[in-house]
């Protein structure tokens, strides 16, 4: 892939006429379809391993939140099948899992607590990636006053203490009957701007290359110059936090049970159940695991999701 | 094909200042970087203008001005008689058509993350009456093929490509509206000699075809004369000189076009030995402050009082063939080149 350099590389004026590097034009008659970015980034995801296998993971995830009795025949919800007598025992045929600290059952309870921790992880992670990434966009594109006064807003939201904040939101409005919406929301206004302000340092980056210059001495609109030229250019570190973020979102959860707001027993989530067998860690370490594990596996199910889609998104690493 | 020699471009007392400012809040404008100061020239269909100066002397800036891509503090930019640099909206896009630019580092002006077809074809998408949308990967290949690209390539992206391959994408993308200007910044000044050489005749040949004017920015004195017809040089924002190539290059009248002349490189050892170097004393001044009068004599050698007192006009000077700002100019051959 060069120019095949020209032996006498003394002078301008020596005539090389009308020569062409290009290679011989080999297949002609081949109809090229066009690519485009994404439909590359598709193409190429198809056939990344650690992709699929991310899929995979999140598909069982989803199947086990919304179908959780399909893989447990023990209502943890119904209180007889605990039994206190049996706290905190070991793993035993039909309790693969032991028992936690009520004499309940662990696989059971991890199963059923799947939901509400992958609903908070993921919907808090898009609306945060949602929010802080457009409102970051147009910070970034327009520049200016639009960009002073949004980035003033968000320091504001960044100056609020985030447990204590989560913990005051949630506070106020858990009379509204929202459930575990509250918390995706209380979490939502105090993770935005940590987006935000990675969104619109990607996008300060990549407004100052030339390609937007020309794109706009072609006569570009805002709108395309910031979806077609800048979004491509500055998304890849937000698809990254966003993703670790995640796992921080379901711990906060976790947090937020503790402190008495959030999810309450006796509604199930992994948070809750860590929070739990917190207290009792040393005699019977495997109530905290189990439900830690699963936390950790869909983290990284959804780091590796995001990694491979910022991979993707990146010609260069093709 | 309209005539060769028609004016299609005029530029009229172009200023462009950047205002200085102080204080974060309430910002108080405290001077002006006089990037460009009060340039004009025409260019005529079909006609290279070549436009030479040292860093810093407002030619980029310049180029952007011409491009409306930034506004013009004052002065007037015409194509074909109207002004672009007060156009706005549907108008200016429809304007835009009409002069196009090819950039200076092929490595940032092409985006990373969009195929050569797309770079290529985003003219098509931006302007949709210039081509009907199924027409428009033929005309990307055709564009290609123009520039001595392969056509098969539109669904590669720029890392794939070396630098003399990504400007001539730049190229393609230029003209791809089928503009009658096109200014190149320093259109092959981040590329190898060999690379440039190739870029040069593909560009005088793209001329050749398509009847293009350039306004061909660059600091290589003898890659401006293989491809100019005439040249201006700037000094500090702006023109000091402006006349046929061969005027400039062997009867350069202004003292810094001759300075700027004696340190251009000659193949030929014996040329060299009779060339003289003139070598400027300091650095040019502060666009932010630039000095009284002739701006140039803080580092001329023939600066008297009434350099500091009295503006020099662009005009033509007794004795010299061409028009050049300097109140002693005189026709000196530097190069001594036959």
């Amino acid at each position: 892939m060069s120019d095949n350099p020209r032996p006498d590389t003394q002078t301008l004026t020596a005539d090389q006429g009308t020569q062409t590097p290009s290679p011989p034009v080999k297949h002609r008659k081949k109809e090229a379809k066009p690519a485009s970015l994404w439909s590359d980034a598709w193409h190429d995801l198809r056939r990344r391993p650690m992709f699929i296998f991310s899929l995979v993971l999140i598909a069982i995830l989803v199947v086990m939140s919304f179908w959780p009795s399909l893989f447990t025949s023990i209502d943890p919800l119904d209180a007889r099948t605990c039994e206190l007598s049996s706290a905190r025992q070991g793993p035993s045929p039909g309790h693969l899992f032991g028992r936690d600290n009520l004499g309940c059952d662990v696989f059971a309870r991890t199963i059923y607590g799947a939901k509400n921790s992958i609903i908070i992880g993921v919907a808090t992670m898009a609306i945060t990636a949602i929010i802080g990434g457009l409102l970051g966009l147009i910070a970034g594109t327009r520049g200016g006053i639009t960009d002073t006064i949004t980035s003033r807003i968000t320091e504001v939201f960044f100056a609020i203490p985030s447990i204590l904040g989560a913990l005051l939101i949630t506070a106020t409005f858990r009379d509204a009957g929202l459930g575990i919406w509250i918390v995706v929301f209380a979490l939502s206004i105090i993770a935005w701007p940590m987006t935000f302000r990675i969104m619109r340092a990607a996008v300060l980056t990549a407004r100052s290359q030339d390609f937007v210059l020309a794109a706009r001495a072609l006569g570009a609109g805002q709108s395309r110059i910031m979806f077609r030229h800048l979004l491509p250019n500055a998304i890849a570190p937000v698809i990254v936090v966003a993703t670790i973020n995640l796992g921080g979102f379901i711990a906060a959860e976790a947090a937020l049970s503790f402190l008495g707001v959030g999810v309450q027993s006796p509604d199930i989530s992994w948070g809750l159940m860590i929070a739990d067998a917190r207290s009792r860690f040393l005699e019977a370490p495997l109530p905290l695991v189990f439900p830690a594990v699963f936390l950790s596996i869909t983290v990284l199910a959804f780091i590796m999701l995001g990694d491979a889609v910022r991979d993707a998104l990146d010609p260069k690493l093709r | 094909m309209a005539t060769k020699g028609e004016r299609i471009l005029e530029v009229r007392d172009l200023v462009k200042h950047f205002p200085l400012t102080q204080g974060i809040m309430f910002k108080k404008q405290i001077g002006a970087i006089k990037a460009v100061d009060g340039v004009s020239f025409d260019l005529n269909r079909g006609e290279t203008l070549g436009v030479v100066g040292e860093s810093g002397c407002g030619k980029s800036t310049l180029a952007k001005v011409l491009m409306a891509l930034e506004r013009p503090t004052s002065g007037s930019v015409q194509i074909n008689g109207r002004d672009i640099a007060k156009a706005k909206g549907a108008e200016l896009k429809r304007m835009r058509r009409n002069i196009q630019m090819v950039m200076q580092d092929p490595y940032t002006s092409l985006n990373p993350r969009m195929t050569v077809g797309d770079i290529v074809g985003e003219p098509y998408d931006i302007h949709t009456e210039v081509a009907p949308k199924g027409d428009r990967a033929r005309k990307v290949q055709e564009l290609l093929e123009v520039v001595g690209l392969n056509p098969d390539h539109i669904n590669r992206y720029p890392h794939q490509f070396s630098g003399g391959q990504r400007q001539r994408i730049g190229i393609a993308r230029g003209l791809a509206l089928q503009p009658e200007i096109i200014v190149c910044d320093e259109p092959v000044s981040a590329l190898d000699v060999s690379i440039q050489a190739q870029v040069i005749n593909l560009l005088e040949r793209l001329q050749n075809e398509f009847n293009l004017a350039y306004i061909f920015i660059a600091h290589d004195l003898s890659v401006v004369r293989h491809i100019s017809d005439r040249v201006a040089v700037m000094y500090l924002g702006k023109v000091v000189e402006i006349g046929k190539d061969v005027d400039i290059y062997d009867k350069p009248a202004h003292p810094y076009a001759q300075a700027l002349l004696s340190a251009v490189p000659v193949p030929d050892p014996e040329g060299r030995e009779q060339r003289e170097r003139i070598i400027l004393q300091g650095d040019p001044p502060s666009p932010a402050n630039p000095p009284s009068g002739c701006r140039f004599r803080t580092r001329c050698w023939k600066a008297q009082e009434i350099c500091a007192t009295e503006e020099p006009l662009l005009q033509i000077r007794p004795g010299t063939t061409h028009e050049s700002a300097c109140h002693f100019a005189e026709t000196h051959d530097v190069v001594h080149v036959n």
